[in-house]
Protein backbone atom coordinates (compact mmCIF):
# COMPACT_ATOMS: atom_id res chain seq x y z
CA UNK A 1 0.00 0.00 0.00
CA UNK A 2 1.49 3.28 -1.11
CA UNK A 3 0.69 6.38 0.93
CA UNK A 4 -1.21 9.25 -0.66
CA UNK A 5 1.94 11.37 -0.37
CA UNK A 6 3.97 8.75 -2.25
CA UNK A 7 1.35 8.53 -4.99
CA UNK A 8 1.26 12.33 -5.24
CA UNK A 9 5.00 12.34 -5.90
CA UNK A 10 4.53 9.94 -8.79
CA UNK A 11 1.63 12.02 -10.11
CA UNK A 12 3.79 15.14 -10.19
CA UNK A 13 6.63 13.38 -11.97
CA UNK A 14 4.25 11.88 -14.54
CA UNK A 15 2.88 15.37 -15.26
CA UNK A 16 6.43 16.61 -15.88
CA UNK A 17 7.09 13.67 -18.20
CA UNK A 18 3.93 14.37 -20.20
CA UNK A 19 4.67 18.01 -20.91
CA UNK A 20 8.34 17.32 -21.61
CA UNK A 21 7.53 14.46 -23.99
CA UNK A 22 5.05 16.43 -26.09
CA UNK A 23 7.22 19.53 -26.02
CA UNK A 24 10.26 17.59 -27.26
CA UNK A 25 8.53 16.52 -30.48
CA UNK A 26 6.09 19.42 -30.69
CA UNK A 27 3.23 16.96 -30.99
CA UNK A 28 1.03 14.67 -28.94
CA UNK A 29 -1.91 15.05 -26.59
CA UNK A 30 -1.12 16.70 -23.24
CA UNK A 31 -4.64 17.77 -22.14
CA UNK A 32 -6.33 14.37 -21.78
CA UNK A 33 -3.08 12.84 -20.56
CA UNK A 34 -2.83 15.30 -17.66
CA UNK A 35 -6.46 14.70 -16.72
CA UNK A 36 -5.92 10.94 -16.31
CA UNK A 37 -2.66 10.95 -14.34
CA UNK A 38 -4.27 10.16 -10.97
CA UNK A 39 -6.33 7.33 -12.49
CA UNK A 40 -3.36 5.61 -14.13
CA UNK A 41 -1.06 6.13 -11.15
CA UNK A 42 -3.67 4.62 -8.86
CA UNK A 43 -4.21 1.66 -11.21
CA UNK A 44 -0.55 0.77 -11.65
CA UNK A 45 0.80 1.69 -8.20
CA UNK A 46 -2.12 0.75 -6.01
CA UNK A 47 -5.08 -1.02 -7.59
CA UNK A 48 -3.89 -3.64 -10.05
CA UNK A 49 -2.19 -6.91 -9.36
CA UNK A 50 0.51 -7.00 -12.03
CA UNK A 51 4.14 -7.89 -12.58
CA UNK A 52 6.18 -5.37 -14.54
CA UNK A 53 9.42 -7.33 -14.17
CA UNK A 54 8.42 -10.07 -16.61
CA UNK A 55 5.83 -8.88 -19.07
CA UNK A 56 3.77 -11.67 -20.60
CA UNK A 57 1.27 -10.93 -23.33
CA UNK A 58 -1.27 -13.45 -21.98
CA UNK A 59 -1.27 -11.76 -18.56
CA UNK A 60 -2.60 -14.91 -16.93
CA UNK A 61 -3.02 -14.37 -13.18
CA UNK A 62 -2.63 -10.59 -13.55
CA UNK A 63 -5.08 -7.73 -13.74
CA UNK A 64 -5.02 -6.15 -17.20
CA UNK A 65 -5.52 -2.61 -18.43
CA UNK A 66 -6.60 -1.49 -21.90
CA UNK A 67 -6.30 2.12 -22.98
CA UNK A 68 -9.05 2.64 -25.54
CA UNK A 69 -8.47 6.37 -26.06
CA UNK A 70 -4.93 5.74 -27.27
CA UNK A 71 -4.11 9.37 -27.93
CA UNK A 72 -3.35 9.89 -24.25
CA UNK A 73 -0.30 7.70 -24.75
CA UNK A 74 2.06 10.12 -22.89
CA UNK A 75 0.45 9.38 -19.52
CA UNK A 76 0.27 5.65 -20.30
CA UNK A 77 3.96 5.48 -21.29
CA UNK A 78 5.13 7.48 -18.32
CA UNK A 79 3.19 5.35 -15.84
CA UNK A 80 4.34 2.10 -17.49
CA UNK A 81 7.96 3.26 -17.37
CA UNK A 82 7.81 4.34 -13.72
CA UNK A 83 6.11 1.03 -12.91
CA UNK A 84 9.14 -0.77 -14.30
CA UNK A 85 7.86 -2.11 -17.64
CA UNK A 86 10.67 -0.40 -19.57
CA UNK A 87 13.44 2.10 -18.79
CA UNK A 88 12.26 5.60 -17.90
CA UNK A 89 14.90 7.07 -20.21
CA UNK A 90 13.08 5.53 -23.18
CA UNK A 91 10.40 8.22 -22.69
CA UNK A 92 12.81 10.52 -24.55
CA UNK A 93 12.13 8.56 -27.75
CA UNK A 94 8.39 9.32 -27.75
CA UNK A 95 7.06 9.84 -31.31
CA UNK A 96 10.56 9.81 -32.81
CA UNK A 97 11.60 7.65 -35.75
CA UNK A 98 12.27 3.99 -34.81
CA UNK A 99 10.74 4.42 -31.35
CA UNK A 100 8.74 1.79 -29.49
CA UNK A 101 6.72 4.70 -28.06
CA UNK A 102 4.61 5.36 -31.14
CA UNK A 103 2.23 8.31 -31.26
CA UNK A 104 -0.53 5.90 -30.31
CA UNK A 105 0.21 2.72 -28.34
CA UNK A 106 0.94 -0.44 -30.29
CA UNK A 107 2.06 -4.01 -29.73
CA UNK A 108 3.83 -3.85 -33.07
CA UNK A 109 7.10 -2.59 -31.56
CA UNK A 110 6.90 -5.01 -28.63
CA UNK A 111 6.74 -2.38 -25.91
CA UNK A 112 6.29 -4.13 -22.59
CA UNK A 113 2.99 -3.31 -20.91
CA UNK A 114 1.00 -2.73 -24.10
CA UNK A 115 -1.37 -5.52 -25.18
CA UNK A 116 -3.33 -3.93 -28.04
CA UNK A 117 -2.99 -1.10 -30.50
CA UNK A 118 -5.40 1.77 -29.88
CA UNK A 119 -6.00 5.18 -31.33
CA UNK A 120 -8.82 4.61 -33.76
CA UNK A 121 -11.51 5.15 -31.13
CA UNK A 122 -14.23 2.89 -29.80
CA UNK A 123 -12.46 -0.47 -29.99
CA UNK A 124 -10.97 -0.94 -26.53
CA UNK A 125 -14.08 -1.98 -24.64
CA UNK A 126 -14.64 -4.91 -27.00
CA UNK A 127 -11.02 -5.98 -26.60
CA UNK A 128 -11.26 -5.71 -22.80
CA UNK A 129 -14.40 -7.85 -22.86
CA UNK A 130 -12.58 -10.48 -24.93
CA UNK A 131 -9.70 -10.51 -22.45
CA UNK A 132 -12.21 -10.78 -19.59
CA UNK A 133 -13.94 -13.73 -21.28
CA UNK A 134 -10.57 -15.45 -21.71
CA UNK A 135 -9.96 -14.97 -17.98
CA UNK A 136 -13.25 -16.67 -17.20
CA UNK A 137 -12.37 -19.59 -19.52
CA UNK A 138 -8.96 -19.83 -17.85
CA UNK A 139 -10.55 -19.79 -14.35
CA UNK A 140 -8.42 -16.71 -13.70
CA UNK A 141 -10.22 -14.43 -11.26
CA UNK A 142 -8.20 -11.31 -12.10
CA UNK A 143 -9.87 -8.10 -13.26
CA UNK A 144 -9.76 -6.34 -16.61
CA UNK A 145 -9.77 -2.53 -16.66
CA UNK A 146 -10.37 -0.21 -19.58
CA UNK A 147 -10.33 3.55 -20.02
CA UNK A 148 -12.36 5.54 -22.53
CA UNK A 149 -12.77 9.18 -23.39
CA UNK A 150 -16.21 10.72 -23.10
CA UNK A 151 -16.05 11.91 -26.69
CA UNK A 152 -15.14 8.34 -27.62
CA UNK A 153 -18.60 7.23 -26.52
CA UNK A 154 -19.92 8.76 -29.73
CA UNK A 155 -18.51 5.69 -31.52
CA UNK A 156 -21.19 3.03 -32.06
CA UNK A 157 -18.96 0.07 -31.24
CA UNK A 158 -18.83 1.20 -27.59
CA UNK A 159 -22.56 0.58 -27.32
CA UNK A 160 -22.34 -2.80 -29.05
CA UNK A 161 -19.76 -3.71 -26.43
CA UNK A 162 -21.77 -2.21 -23.55
CA UNK A 163 -24.84 -4.20 -24.59
CA UNK A 164 -22.85 -7.41 -24.88
CA UNK A 165 -21.02 -7.09 -21.54
CA UNK A 166 -24.24 -6.66 -19.59
CA UNK A 167 -26.24 -9.26 -21.56
CA UNK A 168 -23.53 -11.90 -21.11
CA UNK A 169 -22.78 -10.95 -17.50
CA UNK A 170 -19.13 -10.06 -18.05
CA UNK A 171 -18.68 -9.06 -14.42
CA UNK A 172 -14.88 -9.13 -14.24
CA UNK A 173 -14.46 -5.87 -16.12
CA UNK A 174 -14.22 -2.32 -14.74
CA UNK A 175 -14.46 0.31 -17.45
CA UNK A 176 -13.90 3.99 -16.76
CA UNK A 177 -15.02 6.96 -18.79
CA UNK A 178 -12.86 10.06 -18.51
CA UNK A 179 -15.55 12.74 -18.33
CA UNK A 180 -13.50 15.82 -19.04
CA UNK A 181 -16.31 17.19 -21.20
CA UNK A 182 -13.94 18.12 -24.03
CA UNK A 183 -13.15 16.84 -27.48
CA UNK A 184 -11.21 18.17 -30.47
CA UNK A 185 -13.83 20.52 -31.88
CA UNK A 186 -15.01 21.89 -28.54
CA UNK A 187 -16.90 20.76 -25.47
CA UNK A 188 -18.81 17.49 -25.78
CA UNK A 189 -21.99 19.52 -25.25
CA UNK A 190 -21.16 21.66 -28.26
CA UNK A 191 -20.12 18.78 -30.50
CA UNK A 192 -22.71 16.15 -29.63
CA UNK A 193 -24.46 16.28 -26.26
CA UNK A 194 -24.70 12.78 -24.83
CA UNK A 195 -27.23 13.34 -22.07
CA UNK A 196 -26.96 11.30 -18.90
CA UNK A 197 -24.22 8.70 -19.21
CA UNK A 198 -25.32 7.21 -15.90
CA UNK A 199 -28.83 6.67 -17.25
CA UNK A 200 -27.46 5.26 -20.49
CA UNK A 201 -25.11 2.74 -18.90
CA UNK A 202 -27.70 1.75 -16.29
CA UNK A 203 -30.21 1.19 -19.06
CA UNK A 204 -27.64 -1.03 -20.75
CA UNK A 205 -27.38 -3.05 -17.53
CA UNK A 206 -24.12 -1.81 -16.00
CA UNK A 207 -23.35 -1.21 -12.34
CA UNK A 208 -22.44 2.50 -12.44
CA UNK A 209 -20.23 4.32 -9.93
CA UNK A 210 -19.56 8.05 -9.90
CA UNK A 211 -16.13 9.46 -9.27
CA UNK A 212 -16.66 13.17 -8.77
CA UNK A 213 -13.02 14.01 -8.03
CA UNK A 214 -11.06 12.20 -10.69
CA UNK A 215 -8.02 14.36 -10.05
CA UNK A 216 -7.90 13.63 -6.33
CA UNK A 217 -5.66 10.63 -5.85
CA UNK A 218 -7.31 9.48 -2.61
CA UNK A 219 -10.76 9.59 -4.22
CA UNK A 220 -9.53 7.67 -7.24
CA UNK A 221 -7.90 4.99 -5.10
CA UNK A 222 -10.99 4.54 -2.97
CA UNK A 223 -13.39 4.46 -5.93
CA UNK A 224 -11.30 1.86 -7.74
CA UNK A 225 -11.24 -0.19 -4.54
CA UNK A 226 -15.00 0.08 -4.27
CA UNK A 227 -15.39 -0.82 -7.96
CA UNK A 228 -13.41 -3.99 -7.38
CA UNK A 229 -15.88 -4.96 -4.67
CA UNK A 230 -18.66 -4.56 -7.23
CA UNK A 231 -17.13 -7.16 -9.60
CA UNK A 232 -18.28 -10.77 -9.63
CA UNK A 233 -21.91 -9.84 -9.09
CA UNK A 234 -23.29 -10.48 -12.56
CA UNK A 235 -22.83 -6.98 -13.98
CA UNK A 236 -20.00 -5.13 -15.70
CA UNK A 237 -18.84 -2.13 -13.64
CA UNK A 238 -18.61 1.41 -14.99
CA UNK A 239 -16.88 4.35 -13.31
CA UNK A 240 -17.93 7.78 -14.56
CA UNK A 241 -14.87 9.80 -13.65
CA UNK A 242 -15.00 13.59 -13.73
CA UNK A 243 -11.63 15.11 -14.55
CA UNK A 244 -10.20 18.42 -15.70
CA UNK A 245 -8.42 18.31 -19.03
CA UNK A 246 -4.90 19.67 -18.56
CA UNK A 247 -5.06 19.19 -14.79
CA UNK A 248 -1.99 20.37 -12.88
CA UNK A 249 -0.91 22.92 -15.49
CA UNK A 250 -3.05 26.01 -14.91
CA UNK A 251 -3.05 27.45 -18.41
CA UNK A 252 -4.05 24.10 -19.94
CA UNK A 253 -7.12 23.65 -17.73
CA UNK A 254 -10.74 24.38 -18.57
CA UNK A 255 -10.48 24.25 -22.36
CA UNK A 256 -10.34 21.81 -25.25
CA UNK A 257 -7.49 23.85 -26.72
CA UNK A 258 -4.77 21.60 -25.30
CA UNK A 259 -6.25 18.36 -26.62
CA UNK A 260 -3.56 17.90 -29.22
CA UNK A 261 -1.21 20.86 -28.97
CA UNK A 262 2.29 20.91 -27.47
CA UNK A 263 3.56 23.73 -25.25
CA UNK A 264 6.31 26.06 -26.52
CA UNK A 265 9.55 26.62 -24.57
CA UNK A 266 8.10 29.30 -22.36
CA UNK A 267 4.93 27.36 -21.65
CA UNK A 268 6.98 24.27 -20.85
CA UNK A 269 9.01 26.21 -18.27
CA UNK A 270 5.80 27.49 -16.75
CA UNK A 271 4.30 23.97 -16.59
CA UNK A 272 7.44 22.54 -15.01
CA UNK A 273 7.51 25.33 -12.44
CA UNK A 274 4.08 24.24 -11.32
CA UNK A 275 5.24 20.62 -10.98
CA UNK A 276 8.64 20.28 -9.37
CA UNK A 277 10.77 17.24 -10.02
CA UNK A 278 10.13 14.40 -7.56
CA UNK A 279 11.52 11.13 -8.93
CA UNK A 280 14.02 12.52 -11.42
CA UNK A 281 13.38 13.55 -15.02
CA UNK A 282 14.13 11.05 -17.79
CA UNK B 1 -6.11 -34.07 -69.10
CA UNK B 2 -6.19 -35.70 -65.69
CA UNK B 3 -9.57 -36.82 -64.38
CA UNK B 4 -10.99 -35.51 -61.10
CA UNK B 5 -13.68 -37.94 -60.02
CA UNK B 6 -16.04 -36.96 -57.24
CA UNK B 7 -18.97 -38.67 -55.58
CA UNK B 8 -20.95 -35.68 -54.37
CA UNK B 9 -21.37 -31.95 -54.46
CA UNK B 10 -21.05 -30.16 -51.13
CA UNK B 11 -20.84 -26.59 -49.92
CA UNK B 12 -17.52 -25.20 -48.73
CA UNK B 13 -19.17 -23.67 -45.66
CA UNK B 14 -20.04 -27.18 -44.48
CA UNK B 15 -16.36 -28.05 -44.81
CA UNK B 16 -15.68 -25.14 -42.47
CA UNK B 17 -18.29 -26.41 -39.99
CA UNK B 18 -16.82 -29.92 -40.09
CA UNK B 19 -13.31 -28.53 -39.54
CA UNK B 20 -14.52 -26.51 -36.56
CA UNK B 21 -16.12 -29.58 -35.02
CA UNK B 22 -12.82 -31.46 -35.25
CA UNK B 23 -10.97 -28.53 -33.72
CA UNK B 24 -13.53 -28.44 -30.92
CA UNK B 25 -12.45 -31.94 -29.95
CA UNK B 26 -8.73 -31.62 -30.62
CA UNK B 27 -7.81 -28.10 -29.52
CA UNK B 28 -9.22 -26.75 -26.23
CA UNK B 29 -7.96 -23.24 -27.02
CA UNK B 30 -10.17 -22.86 -30.09
CA UNK B 31 -13.12 -20.57 -29.39
CA UNK B 32 -15.83 -19.53 -31.83
CA UNK B 33 -17.69 -16.23 -32.22
CA UNK B 34 -20.69 -15.61 -34.42
CA UNK B 35 -22.77 -12.54 -35.27
CA UNK B 36 -26.21 -14.14 -35.62
CA UNK B 37 -25.44 -16.47 -38.54
CA UNK B 38 -24.65 -19.72 -36.75
CA UNK B 39 -26.74 -21.86 -39.10
CA UNK B 40 -25.52 -20.18 -42.27
CA UNK B 41 -21.90 -20.65 -41.19
CA UNK B 42 -22.52 -24.27 -40.13
CA UNK B 43 -21.27 -23.50 -36.64
CA UNK B 44 -24.21 -25.26 -34.95
CA UNK B 45 -22.34 -28.44 -34.07
CA UNK B 46 -19.49 -26.57 -32.38
CA UNK B 47 -21.97 -24.35 -30.54
CA UNK B 48 -23.91 -27.36 -29.31
CA UNK B 49 -20.90 -29.44 -28.28
CA UNK B 50 -18.88 -26.61 -26.72
CA UNK B 51 -21.30 -23.96 -25.44
CA UNK B 52 -18.68 -22.56 -23.04
CA UNK B 53 -16.37 -21.83 -25.98
CA UNK B 54 -19.03 -20.38 -28.27
CA UNK B 55 -19.82 -16.65 -28.14
CA UNK B 56 -22.95 -15.34 -29.81
CA UNK B 57 -22.40 -11.60 -30.20
CA UNK B 58 -25.64 -10.71 -31.92
CA UNK B 59 -25.64 -8.48 -35.00
CA UNK B 60 -22.58 -6.53 -33.90
CA UNK B 61 -19.63 -7.45 -36.07
CA UNK B 62 -17.30 -4.67 -34.88
CA UNK B 63 -17.71 -5.82 -31.28
CA UNK B 64 -17.19 -9.43 -32.38
CA UNK B 65 -13.82 -8.63 -33.96
CA UNK B 66 -12.72 -6.67 -30.87
CA UNK B 67 -13.76 -9.45 -28.50
CA UNK B 68 -11.89 -11.94 -30.67
CA UNK B 69 -8.74 -9.80 -30.45
CA UNK B 70 -9.11 -9.68 -26.66
CA UNK B 71 -9.61 -13.44 -26.37
CA UNK B 72 -6.21 -14.04 -27.99
CA UNK B 73 -4.59 -12.18 -25.09
CA UNK B 74 -5.62 -15.00 -22.77
CA UNK B 75 -4.15 -17.57 -25.17
CA UNK B 76 -7.35 -18.45 -27.04
CA UNK B 77 -7.58 -19.04 -30.79
CA UNK B 78 -10.79 -17.28 -31.87
CA UNK B 79 -12.59 -18.12 -35.11
CA UNK B 80 -15.13 -15.43 -36.04
CA UNK B 81 -17.96 -16.25 -38.40
CA UNK B 82 -20.29 -14.16 -40.50
CA UNK B 83 -20.87 -13.42 -44.19
CA UNK B 84 -17.81 -12.25 -46.12
CA UNK B 85 -19.29 -8.79 -46.57
CA UNK B 86 -19.72 -8.27 -42.82
CA UNK B 87 -16.38 -9.99 -42.09
CA UNK B 88 -14.35 -7.48 -44.06
CA UNK B 89 -15.72 -4.17 -45.34
CA UNK B 90 -18.00 -3.62 -42.39
CA UNK B 91 -15.21 -4.11 -39.85
CA UNK B 92 -12.13 -3.08 -41.79
CA UNK B 93 -10.79 -0.64 -39.23
CA UNK B 94 -11.40 -3.06 -36.35
CA UNK B 95 -9.46 -5.75 -38.21
CA UNK B 96 -6.76 -3.29 -39.18
CA UNK B 97 -6.07 -1.91 -35.70
CA UNK B 98 -7.15 -4.55 -33.19
CA UNK B 99 -6.17 -7.64 -35.21
CA UNK B 100 -3.62 -7.04 -37.99
CA UNK B 101 -1.57 -4.16 -36.55
CA UNK B 102 -1.84 -5.68 -33.09
CA UNK B 103 -0.65 -9.04 -34.49
CA UNK B 104 -3.49 -11.00 -32.91
CA UNK B 105 -4.10 -14.66 -33.66
CA UNK B 106 -7.67 -14.23 -34.92
CA UNK B 107 -9.15 -16.37 -37.70
CA UNK B 108 -11.69 -14.35 -39.65
CA UNK B 109 -13.92 -16.92 -41.33
CA UNK B 110 -16.22 -15.64 -44.04
CA UNK B 111 -19.02 -17.41 -45.83
CA UNK B 112 -21.32 -16.47 -48.72
CA UNK B 113 -18.49 -14.72 -50.55
CA UNK B 114 -19.00 -13.55 -54.10
CA UNK B 115 -21.83 -13.83 -56.61
CA UNK B 116 -22.79 -17.40 -55.63
CA UNK B 117 -24.55 -16.06 -52.56
CA UNK B 118 -27.27 -15.60 -55.16
CA UNK B 119 -30.71 -14.13 -54.70
CA UNK B 120 -29.93 -11.74 -51.81
CA UNK B 121 -28.20 -9.53 -54.36
CA UNK B 122 -25.33 -7.11 -54.44
CA UNK B 123 -25.68 -5.76 -50.87
CA UNK B 124 -24.45 -9.15 -49.67
CA UNK B 125 -22.31 -10.32 -52.62
CA UNK B 126 -18.92 -8.96 -51.70
CA UNK B 127 -16.40 -9.13 -54.53
CA UNK B 128 -13.76 -6.95 -52.89
CA UNK B 129 -12.91 -8.96 -49.76
CA UNK B 130 -9.73 -10.66 -50.99
CA UNK B 131 -8.31 -7.31 -52.01
CA UNK B 132 -9.24 -5.63 -48.74
CA UNK B 133 -7.70 -8.40 -46.69
CA UNK B 134 -4.55 -8.96 -48.72
CA UNK B 135 -3.60 -5.29 -48.41
CA UNK B 136 -3.31 -5.59 -44.63
CA UNK B 137 0.29 -6.21 -43.55
CA UNK B 138 0.69 -9.59 -41.88
CA UNK B 139 -2.69 -10.94 -42.98
CA UNK B 140 -2.81 -14.43 -44.50
CA UNK B 141 -5.61 -14.84 -47.06
CA UNK B 142 -7.01 -18.26 -47.97
CA UNK B 143 -9.75 -19.20 -50.45
CA UNK B 144 -10.18 -22.98 -50.70
CA UNK B 145 -12.02 -24.68 -53.58
CA UNK B 146 -14.23 -27.44 -52.15
CA UNK B 147 -15.57 -29.08 -48.99
CA UNK B 148 -12.52 -31.23 -48.25
CA UNK B 149 -10.06 -28.43 -48.82
CA UNK B 150 -12.07 -25.97 -46.70
CA UNK B 151 -12.21 -28.47 -43.86
CA UNK B 152 -8.46 -29.08 -44.10
CA UNK B 153 -7.75 -25.33 -44.26
CA UNK B 154 -9.91 -24.69 -41.19
CA UNK B 155 -7.92 -27.23 -39.22
CA UNK B 156 -4.57 -26.00 -40.56
CA UNK B 157 -5.06 -22.35 -39.64
CA UNK B 158 -5.58 -23.21 -35.97
CA UNK B 159 -1.96 -24.36 -35.84
CA UNK B 160 -0.71 -21.24 -37.58
CA UNK B 161 0.06 -18.30 -35.31
CA UNK B 162 -1.18 -15.06 -36.89
CA UNK B 163 -4.24 -13.39 -38.33
CA UNK B 164 -5.94 -15.28 -41.16
CA UNK B 165 -8.83 -14.50 -43.51
CA UNK B 166 -10.55 -17.72 -44.61
CA UNK B 167 -13.10 -17.30 -47.42
CA UNK B 168 -15.71 -19.83 -48.47
CA UNK B 169 -19.20 -19.93 -49.92
CA UNK B 170 -22.77 -21.04 -50.05
CA UNK B 171 -23.40 -23.24 -53.14
CA UNK B 172 -22.65 -26.92 -53.47
CA UNK B 173 -19.71 -27.68 -55.76
CA UNK B 174 -17.96 -30.93 -56.70
CA UNK B 175 -15.99 -32.23 -53.74
CA UNK B 176 -12.96 -33.60 -55.56
CA UNK B 177 -9.83 -32.90 -53.52
CA UNK B 178 -8.61 -35.94 -51.56
CA UNK B 179 -10.05 -36.04 -48.03
CA UNK B 180 -6.60 -36.80 -46.65
CA UNK B 181 -4.76 -34.06 -48.55
CA UNK B 182 -2.70 -32.00 -46.13
CA UNK B 183 -3.39 -28.28 -46.33
CA UNK B 184 -0.17 -26.30 -46.60
CA UNK B 185 -0.67 -22.56 -46.22
CA UNK B 186 1.02 -20.70 -49.07
CA UNK B 187 1.63 -23.80 -51.20
CA UNK B 188 -0.17 -23.97 -54.54
CA UNK B 189 -1.63 -27.30 -55.64
CA UNK B 190 -0.77 -28.60 -59.11
CA UNK B 191 -3.91 -30.14 -60.57
CA UNK B 192 -2.93 -30.78 -64.19
CA UNK B 193 0.48 -30.39 -65.74
CA UNK B 194 0.44 -28.77 -69.16
CA UNK B 195 2.60 -26.84 -71.58
CA UNK B 196 0.41 -24.38 -73.51
CA UNK B 197 -1.02 -22.10 -70.86
CA UNK B 198 -1.02 -21.70 -67.06
CA UNK B 199 -4.46 -21.39 -65.52
CA UNK B 200 -4.32 -20.13 -61.93
CA UNK B 201 -7.69 -20.45 -60.24
CA UNK B 202 -8.99 -19.97 -56.71
CA UNK B 203 -12.13 -20.90 -54.78
CA UNK B 204 -15.20 -21.87 -56.78
CA UNK B 205 -13.38 -21.13 -60.04
CA UNK B 206 -11.03 -24.08 -59.54
CA UNK B 207 -13.67 -26.58 -60.64
CA UNK B 208 -14.63 -24.35 -63.53
CA UNK B 209 -10.97 -24.29 -64.57
CA UNK B 210 -10.96 -28.09 -64.58
CA UNK B 211 -14.04 -28.12 -66.81
CA UNK B 212 -12.38 -25.58 -69.07
CA UNK B 213 -9.24 -27.74 -69.15
CA UNK B 214 -11.27 -30.67 -70.46
CA UNK B 215 -12.77 -28.53 -73.23
CA UNK B 216 -9.33 -27.19 -74.10
CA UNK B 217 -7.88 -30.71 -74.22
CA UNK B 218 -10.55 -31.63 -76.76
CA UNK B 219 -9.29 -28.72 -78.87
CA UNK B 220 -5.70 -29.91 -78.54
CA UNK B 221 -4.68 -27.29 -75.98
CA UNK B 222 -2.70 -28.68 -73.08
CA UNK B 223 -3.47 -26.47 -70.06
CA UNK B 224 -1.58 -26.46 -66.79
CA UNK B 225 -4.09 -25.95 -63.98
CA UNK B 226 -2.97 -24.79 -60.56
CA UNK B 227 -5.16 -24.26 -57.51
CA UNK B 228 -4.05 -21.13 -55.68
CA UNK B 229 -5.86 -21.63 -52.38
CA UNK B 230 -3.62 -19.13 -50.59
CA UNK B 231 -3.86 -15.67 -52.11
CA UNK B 232 -1.36 -14.28 -49.61
CA UNK B 233 1.40 -15.24 -49.22
CA UNK B 234 1.33 -16.12 -52.92
CA UNK B 235 3.32 -19.20 -53.95
CA UNK B 236 5.66 -17.19 -56.17
CA UNK B 237 7.87 -20.07 -57.19
CA UNK B 238 4.91 -22.25 -58.25
CA UNK B 239 3.65 -19.39 -60.43
CA UNK B 240 7.03 -18.57 -61.95
CA UNK B 241 7.98 -22.21 -62.59
CA UNK B 242 4.74 -22.79 -64.43
CA UNK B 243 4.92 -19.59 -66.45
CA UNK B 244 8.53 -20.24 -67.53
CA UNK B 245 7.18 -23.37 -69.21
CA UNK B 246 3.88 -22.11 -70.67
CA UNK B 247 4.69 -18.42 -71.31
CA UNK B 248 1.08 -17.27 -70.94
CA UNK B 249 -1.41 -17.01 -68.11
CA UNK B 250 -5.14 -17.01 -67.36
CA UNK B 251 -6.36 -16.28 -63.84
CA UNK B 252 -9.86 -17.17 -62.62
CA UNK B 253 -11.67 -16.03 -59.49
CA UNK B 254 -15.06 -15.03 -58.09
CA UNK B 255 -13.89 -11.53 -57.18
CA UNK B 256 -13.27 -8.11 -58.66
CA UNK B 257 -10.43 -8.00 -61.12
CA UNK B 258 -9.07 -5.10 -59.06
CA UNK B 259 -7.40 -6.45 -55.98
CA UNK B 260 -7.92 -10.15 -56.60
CA UNK B 261 -5.74 -13.14 -57.44
CA UNK B 262 -5.16 -11.98 -61.02
CA UNK B 263 -3.89 -8.69 -59.74
CA UNK B 264 -1.42 -10.44 -57.39
CA UNK B 265 -0.13 -12.69 -60.16
CA UNK B 266 0.14 -9.82 -62.64
CA UNK B 267 2.14 -7.86 -60.09
CA UNK B 268 4.54 -10.76 -59.58
CA UNK B 269 4.96 -11.37 -63.31
CA UNK B 270 5.43 -7.70 -64.10
CA UNK B 271 8.34 -7.64 -61.67
CA UNK B 272 9.91 -11.02 -62.37
CA UNK B 273 8.78 -12.38 -65.73
CA UNK B 274 6.59 -10.15 -67.93
CA UNK B 275 4.07 -12.47 -69.59
CA UNK B 276 0.75 -12.10 -71.45
CA UNK B 277 -2.10 -12.52 -68.97
CA UNK B 278 -5.89 -12.60 -69.21
CA UNK B 279 -8.15 -12.39 -66.16
CA UNK B 280 -11.48 -14.09 -65.65
CA UNK B 281 -13.04 -12.01 -62.86
CA UNK B 282 -15.79 -9.47 -62.27
CA UNK B 283 -14.88 -6.29 -64.08
CA UNK B 284 -15.56 -3.30 -61.85
CA UNK B 285 -19.20 -4.09 -61.27
CA UNK B 286 -21.59 -4.95 -58.45
CA UNK B 287 -23.60 -8.16 -58.65
CA UNK B 288 -27.40 -8.54 -58.55
CA UNK B 289 -30.15 -11.00 -57.62
CA UNK B 290 -30.34 -14.31 -59.45
CA UNK B 291 -29.44 -17.95 -59.03
CA UNK B 292 -25.73 -18.65 -58.55
CA UNK B 293 -25.49 -20.31 -61.98
CA UNK B 294 -27.26 -17.46 -63.73
CA UNK B 295 -24.98 -14.94 -62.07
CA UNK B 296 -21.78 -16.79 -62.88
CA UNK B 297 -22.88 -16.88 -66.52
CA UNK B 298 -23.98 -13.26 -66.69
CA UNK B 299 -20.77 -11.99 -65.07
CA UNK B 300 -18.51 -14.14 -67.21
CA UNK B 301 -17.19 -16.66 -64.69
CA UNK B 302 -18.00 -19.91 -66.54
CA UNK B 303 -15.70 -22.49 -68.14
CA UNK B 304 -16.48 -20.99 -71.55
CA UNK B 305 -15.05 -17.67 -70.36
CA UNK B 306 -11.85 -19.40 -69.26
CA UNK B 307 -11.62 -21.16 -72.63
CA UNK B 308 -12.05 -17.86 -74.46
CA UNK B 309 -9.41 -16.21 -72.27
CA UNK B 310 -7.00 -19.06 -72.98
CA UNK B 311 -7.46 -18.75 -76.76
CA UNK B 312 -6.91 -15.02 -76.50
CA UNK B 313 -3.78 -15.23 -74.37
CA UNK B 314 -2.20 -18.00 -76.48
CA UNK B 315 -2.65 -15.75 -79.51
CA UNK B 316 -0.76 -13.03 -77.65
CA UNK B 317 2.27 -15.24 -76.97
CA UNK B 318 5.38 -13.96 -78.69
Amino acid sequence: MASTAELEKIVTQVRRDIVRMVHAVNSGHPGGSLGCVEYLVSLYFETMKHDSSKFKMDGIGEDLFFLSNGHISPVFYSVLAHSGYFPVKELSTFRKLNTRLQGHPTTHEHLEGVRIASGSLGQGMSVAIGAALAKKLNKDNSIVYSLHGDGELQEGQIWEAAMYAAAKKVDNIISTVDMNGQQIDGSTDQVLPMGSLRAKFEAFGWDVLDLEKGNDIASVVSTLKKAKEHTGKGKPVMILMKTEMGNGVDFMMGSHKWHGVAPNDEQLAQALNQNTETLGDY
Amino acid sequence: MKKFPYTEKKDTRSGFGAGLSELGKSNPNVVVLCADLTGSLKMDAFAKDHPERFFQTGIAEANMIGIAAGLTIGGKIPFTGTFANFSTGRVYDQIRQSVAYSGKNVKICASHAGLTLGEDGATHQILEDLGLMKMLPGMTVINPCDYNQTKAATIAIADFNGPVYLRFGRPTVPNFTPADQKFEIGKAVMLNEGTDVSIFATGHLVWKAIEAGEQLAAMGINAEIINIHTIKPLDNSAVLNSVRKTRCVVTAEEHQMNGGLGDSIAQLLARELPTPIEMVAVNDSFGESGTPDQLMTKYGLDPVNIVEAVKKVIARKA
